[in-house]
C-alpha cells in the first residue's frame, strides 16, 4: 500500500509552501521519524519528519518549487512491488467552523434560566424561624462556616490570619479552637501561591473556604481563580468540578485609599464558571454562605467590611439557606425600581423613606444577593409594574453589574420603560484618602434621590 | 534502587515508543490542519515520563504543563481519546472542549494539563494537600517546566509545601529552552534543582536521556515524599527534539546541538540495553515497532473520524 506525503501546515496561518530542500532520494527507504525534507513556511525554514514507513516511490516536485498547497501530495512512500496509484487530491478541510458572533438571543435565555433554581428566597418578615436575639454579620458568617464545618470534614478554611489571631476582620473566631489546626489554616502572604493549592485541593475534592483578607488582594491570585477555578470543568468536558468558596470583605472600608478600596463585583460576575454572591444583610449572609459552601462550583462570596458590625435577626435551622440566583424585594413599591445589592442597600433604603416623604415615589428596591447567576426575572417583573429603574452600586461605572443590567431591560422591556435607565456608581477615579474626597467618590443618599427623580422627571 | 524485571524493560521500551510515534503523528494531523491552535511536543523527552511512571503507585496524582501528550500516555490512557482531543472531537478526553493544552482524567488521577506556565504548580501542591488531608499515603507529581522556574507562584507553593511537609514531588523537566529562550539567558543560576534549598527541600540532578537514572532517582525521591518527610525536588536534564510548539522552526539552537542529544536518544539507550540483556530478539522489538505504528495509525483515524462536538455542548460544563 502506498501513502501519500502532504505539503504540511508548519503553523496555524500557513496555506503554501516552498520545497527548498528534499533529504530523501527516490528508492531510499524511510522510517517513522527520518527527515525527508526542508519546508519554507510562511514564517520560517522547517524539517519534515516522516511518519510512515516505506520507500520513496516518487518526489511529486522538484527542489525550489514554490507555491505549494497545503495538503498537496508532494512524494509517495510505499512498498515498491506495488503499482503507483497516485490518488485525488482530498479537498482542503476547513478546519475552523466560523464562529457566529452573536448566540441566538432565546438561546441564551433560555441557558440562563436553566442555571437558576426555582425556589423563590425566603423573605424575613415571612420566616417564623427568626432568632430573638440580633447578631452581628460577622457572627452570621462565622455560625454557618463552623456548622458547615461540623457536618462535613472536607469543609475546612485557610487564608492570612484566619486561625491564630482569629481573622483580620474577627470572621473566623474561635474556629480554631474548635476544628484544629488542621482544618483552619494559617497560610503565608502568598495569594497566588495558596489560591492555587486551595484549587488543587477542591478538584481533588476538599471544599475550601479561602478567606482573602480583603478582595484586593485576590489580584494576586486572579489567575487561579479565573483560568483554573472558573475554566476546569469546562476544559475537563466535565470531569473536574471546583467546589470552593473565595470570601472576603469587597470595596470600600474607610479612608483605606486606592489600593484597599475596590469593588470587584463586576470584574468576577464576567466570569462563565463563577457563581458571584453579594449579601447585606445577617439574615442572607447565613443563607447563602451556606449555599455557596454546599454548591459544587467556585463561588466568589463578596462581603463588606462595614457591614460586618451590621446587627439582625437570622435564621437559626442548621440547614436554612437561600438559593444562589434569586434577588429578593427588600420593599415593594410601584413607581420606580432600585435595584442594588451589598452595602448599598441600606442606602437604598435611606433614599427610598425619603423619597416616600419629600417626593411621594413609592420606590420598589430589589436587593439582588447574588450577581451571577442574575435573577433577571424578578428585575423585569419589577420594570414592568413601575415602568422606572435605577441601578445602586459601589463599583465603578465602566460595564458595571448596572450596566449589564440596563442592557437587559432595554433589550427585554424596552416597551415598559417610560424613562431611560440611570445608573448610580461611584466616581470614575481610583479612590481617594481624603475623608472629605472620599465622601464624593461613593455613592450617596443624594445620588440615589437625584436619580429617582431623573427617571420620574421630577426636577 | 527499585529492582527491574524483563518486563520492565519491554514496558518502558514501548511506552517511550508509543509517544514518540504519537507525537510525530500529531505533528502529520497538524500538518494536514486536522490539529489547531497550539500543539507541543514531547519528542526527546520521553524518558522522563516513562522513568517516573515505573515508581508509581496507580492512586498517585499527576499534574503537569501543557506539554501533556506523553504525560498522558505514560499514565496509561487511551491515544485515540488522547488524539482525539487535538482534533477537537466529542470523543477526545475533554470532549473536545480543551484541546492539546487541557486534558484531564479524573479515574486516573491525571489532573491536567495546564496552559498557563507555573499554574500548575500551586494546583499539584493542593492535591498533595489533600492527599495528606484524608491521610492516604500518595503523593502528587507535579512536573514544572525550566520556564516556569522564574514564575513567582512556583516559589510561594515550594514555601508552603516545605512549612505543611506536602507530599508533592516537583520534578522539573528542563528541556534547556523556555520557548526560544534558553536557561541561561532567562535564569540566573543554572542549578534549578537548588531553588528549594532555601526552604529546606532537598534535590538533584539527574540525566534526562537515560531512563534508568530517572528511575533511580525517582524511587529515592518518591519514597522520601511517600515517608511524610516533605516535597523533594528532580530537575531532570532533557531535551526536546522539536521547537516549542508546532509553529516554532527552533532557529534559536543550532543543529549541532540538536545531533548532539540525538546521539543519546532516550528510546536508543533502551533498545540496546534491552538486546544487551537479551531481554527480546531484534525481531521482537521489530514487532513491537510495527504494532506501535498501527496502533498509533488507528489513533489517528480514529481521531480523524469521531464527530466534532455537538453544538448544544457549547453550553454544558460551565457549571455543575
Amino acid at each position: 500500500m502506498s501513502t501519500e506525503i502532504l505539503m504540511p501546515a508548519l503553523s496555524p496561518t500557513m496555506t503554501e509552501g516552498n520545497l527548498s530542500k528534499w533529504l530523501i532520494k527516490k528508492g531510499d527507504t524511510v522510517k517513522a521519524g527520518d527527515l525527508i525534507a526542508e519546508i519554507e513556511t510562511d514564517k520560517a525554514t522547517m524539517e519534515v519528519e516522516a511518519v510512515d514507513e516505506g520507500v520513496v516511490l516518487d518526489l511529486l516536485f522538484k527542489e525550489g518549487e514554490t507555491n505549494i498547497p497545503v495538503n498537496k501530495a508532494i512524494a509517495i512512500i510505499g512498498d515498491p512491488n506495488e503499482k503507483i496509484e497516485v490518488k485525488k487530491q482530498a479537498p482542503v478541510e476547513k478546519v475552523i467552523e466560523e464562529k457566529k458572533v452573536e448566540q441566538n438571543i432565546e438561546t441564551k435565555i433560555e441557558n440562563k434560566k436553566d442555571d437558576i433554581i426555582d425556589t423563590p428566597s425566603p423573605k424575613i418578615e415571612e420566616d417564623t424561624n427568626l432568632s430573638s436575639a440580633e447578631i452581628t454579620m460577622r457572627q452570621a458568617l462565622r455560625d454557618t462556616m463552623a456548622e458547615e464545618m461540623r457536618k462535613d470534614n472536607t469543609v475546612f478554611i485557610l487564608g492570612e490570619e484566619v486561625a491564630e489571631y482569629q481573622g483580620a476582620y474577627k470572621v473566623t473566631q474561635d474556629l480554631l479552637q474548635e476544628f484544629g489546626k488542621e482544618r483552619v489554616l494559617d497560610t503565608p502572604i502568598s495569594e497566588h501561591g495558596f489560591t492555587g493549592l486551595a484549587v488543587g485541593a477542591a478538584f481533588k475534592g476538599l471544599r475550601p473556604i479561602l478567606e482573602f483578607m480583603t478582595f484586593n488582594f485576590s489580584m494576586q491570585a486572579i489567575d487561579q481563580i479565573i483560568n483554573s477555578a472558573a475554566k476546569t470543568l469546562y476544559m475537563s468536558g466535565g470531569q473536574i468540578n471546583c467546589p470552593i468558596v473565595f470570601r472576603g470583605p469587597n470595596g470600600a472600608a474607610a479612608q483605606v485609599a486606592a489600593q484597599h478600596s475596590q469593588d470587584f463585583s463586576s470584574w468576577y460576575s464576567q466570569v462563565p464558571g463563577l457563581k458571584v454572591i453579594a449579601p447585606s444583610t445577617p439574615y442572607n449572609a447565613k443563607g447563602l454562605l451556606r449555599s455557596a459552601i454546599l454548591d459544587p462550583n467556585p463561588v466568589i462570596f463578596l462581603e463588606n467590611e462595614i457591614l460586618y458590625g451590621l446587627k439582625g435577626p437570622v435564621n437559626n435551622d442548621v440547614n436554612f439557606s437561600i438559593p444562589i440566583g434569586k434577588a429578593n424585594i427588600e420593599k415593594e413599591g410601584k413607581d420606580l425600581t432600585i435595584v442594588t445589592y451589598s452595602i448599598m442597600l441600606q442606602k437604598s433604603k435611606e433614599a427610598a423613606l425619603r423619597l416616600k416623604e419629600e417626593y411621594k415615589l413609592d420606590a420598589e428596591i430589589i436587593d439582588l444577593q447574588t450577581l451571577r447567576p442574575l435573577d433577571t426575572e424578578t428585575i423585569l417583573n419589577s420594570v414592568i409594574k413601575t415602568n422606572r429603574l435605577i441601578t445602586v452600586e459601589e463599583s465603578w461605572p465602566f460595564g458595571s453589574v448596572g450596566s449589564e443590567i440596563a442592557n437587559i431591560v432595554q433589550r427585554d422591556a424596552f416597551d415598559y420603560l417610560d424613562s431611560p435607565v440611570i445608573k448610580v456608581n461611584s466616581a470614575d477615579v481610583p479612590m481617594p484618602y481624603s475623608i472629605s474626597l472620599e465622601k464624593l467618590y461613593l455613592p450617596q443618599v443624594d445620588d440615589i434621590i437625584n436619580a429617582a427623580k431623573k427617571v420620574s422627571y421630577i426636577k | 534502587m527499585k529492582k527491574l524485571q524483563k518486563a520492565d524493560y519491554i514496558k518502558m521500551y514501548s511506552y517511550m515508543l508509543k509517544i514518540r510515534r504519537f507525537e510525530e503523528r500529531a505533528a502529520q494531523l497538524y500538518g494536514m490542519g486536522k490539529i489547531g491552535g497550539f500543539c507541543h511536543l514531547y519528542i526527546g523527552q520521553e524518558a522522563v515520563v516513562v522513568g517516573i511512571l515505573m515508581t508509581i503507585d496507580k492512586n498517585d496524582s499527576v499534574v503537569t504543563t501543557y506539554r501533556d501528550h506523553g504525560h498522558m500516555i505514560a499514565r496509561g490512557l487511551d491515544p485515540k481519546r488522547i488524539m482525539a482531543e487535538l482534533t477537537g472531537r466529542e470523543d477526545g478526553y475533554s470532549a473536545g472542549k480543551g484541546g492539546s493544552m487541557h486534558m484531564f482524567s479524573k479515574e486516573n488521577n491525571f489532573y491536567g494539563g495546564h496552559g498557563i506556565v507555573g499554574a500548575q504548580v500551586p494546583i499539584g501542591t493542593g492535591i498533595a494537600f489533600t492527599h495528606k488531608y484524608n491521610g492516604e499515603k500518595n503523593i502528587c507529581r507535579t512536573y514544572i517546566g525550566d520556564g516556569a522556574m522564574n514564575n513567582g507562584q512556583v516559589f510561594e507553593a515550594f514555601n508552603i509545601a516545605a512549612l505543611w511537609k506536602l507530599p508533592v514531588l516537583y520534578i522539573i523537566e528542563n528541556n534547556k529552552y523556555g520557548m526560544g529562550t534558553s536557561v541561561d539567558r532567562a535564569a540566573a543560576g543554572l542549578d534549578l534543582y537548588k531553588r528549594g534549598e532555601a526552604f529546606g527541600i532537598p534535590g538533584e540532578k539527574v540525566d534526562g536521556m537515560n531512563i534508568f537514572s530517572i528511575i533511580e532517582a525517582a524511587d529515592k525521591a518518591g519514597k522520601y515524599v511517600r515517608e511524610g518527610n516533605g516535597p523533594y525536588i528532580i530537575e531532570v536534564q532533557t531535551y526536546r527534539y522539536r521547537g516549542h510548539s508546532m509553529s516554532d522552526p527552533a532557529k534559536y539552537r543550532t543543529k549541532e546541538e540538536l545531533d548532539n542529544y540525538k546521539q543519546t536518544d532516550p528510546i536508543e539507550i533502551v533498545k540496546a540495553e534491552i538486546l544487551k540483556k537479551k531481554i527480546a530478539t531484534n525481531d521482537e522489538i521489530e514487532k513491537i515497532n510495527k504494532d506501535t505504528l498501527e496502533e498509533i495509525k488507528n489513533a489517528a483515524e480514529f481521531a480523524i473520524n469521531s464527530p466534532f462536538p455537538k453544538d448544544s455542548e457549547l453550553y454544558t460544563d460551565v457549571y455543575l
